[in-house]
């Protein structure tokens, strides 16, 4: 099953994608239960795109949250045309997703 | 490597802008491009923004930060950057008072519009600073969350 669970929808040609991420971005300062430190693990961008098209790339820190939520909003989609929504973390492992606009 | 990376930069930061040791040839292109991550290490807002968007003037205006006043959960404090400006190519959210304020930025195609949100950790009761460029022009919008328990470390 895919990390990111995503829904774009299209209105007044406007459409508006809202996207959950399962990671655990850890910052890297925090200790577990026996005190060591817990490696840095975080999402260090994420990119949307349809097709050719760039539509957004985010750049993150460690401060986002874990499970990170990300919203944002595009013109000039159709219905039916398929965003694709990927992601790469600081270790190198990514993962990404396609969801059609509705 | 990266402590006299940031110590590098600092010294190019003085000396004038980024752009200006591209001209002189201290910074090859592959090196710009890494500025993108560079910002993120940072330590004040205006480093910050002067790395992640070429310059660390802003007016204040045109654009609108929603933030909780006060977040119970510093774990999980919910940000959103709204603006109408046309062509914003570049959206930055800070947390000044963070040890490094850049907190993620957002490179947006023609089209895409200035509409972000998202949600981050807050150590402590920061102002949230959110930066839009539009053709080299930074317009920027705070707001303060006082927060009550931490979310940083844990």
């Amino acid at each position: 099953m895919s990390s990111i669970r995503v829904r774009a929808q299209l209105r007044d040609g406007v459409t508006n994608v809202r996207a959950l991420i399962s990671h655990p971005m850890e910052t890297g300062q925090r200790r577990d239960n026996s005190g060591n430190v817990v490696e840095a693990h975080y999402i260090t961008e994420v990119v949307a795109e349809m097709g050719s098209r760039h539509i957004m790339t985010a750049n993150w820190g460690p401060a986002i949250s874990r499970n990170p939520y990300l919203s944002f909003e595009f013109e000039g989609a159709n219905t039916g045309e398929t965003l694709k929504l990927s992601w790469v973390d600081n270790k190198g492992e990514q993962d990404s997703t396609e969801v059609r606009i509705g | 490597m990266n402590c006299k990376r940031r110590v590098f930069l600092k010294g190019t930061l003085a000396a004038g802008t980024v752009g200006v040791a591209v001209g002189a040839g201290l910074l090859t292109p592959s090196t710009v491009l890494a500025s993108a991550r560079d910002a993120f290490q940072a330590e004040s807002v205006s480093d910050a923004l002067r790395v992640a968007m070429g310059s660390a003037n802003h007016s204040s205006g045109n654009l609108v930060v929603r933030a909780p006043e006060l977040a119970e959960n510093g774990a999980v404090v919910p940000i959103s950057v709204e603006s109408d400006l046309a062509g914003v190519s570049d959206v930055a959210i800070l947390a000044a008072a963070a040890n490094h304020p850049l907190t993620s930025s957002y490179k947006l195609s023609p089209g895409t519009k200035a509409n972000i949100s998202t949600r981050i950790k807050m150590g402590q009761t920061s102002e949230i600073v959110a930066v839009a460029k539009v053709d080299g022009q930074l317009y920027s919008a705070s707001q303060e969350v006082r927060v009550t328990v931490g979310g940083c470390g844990g």
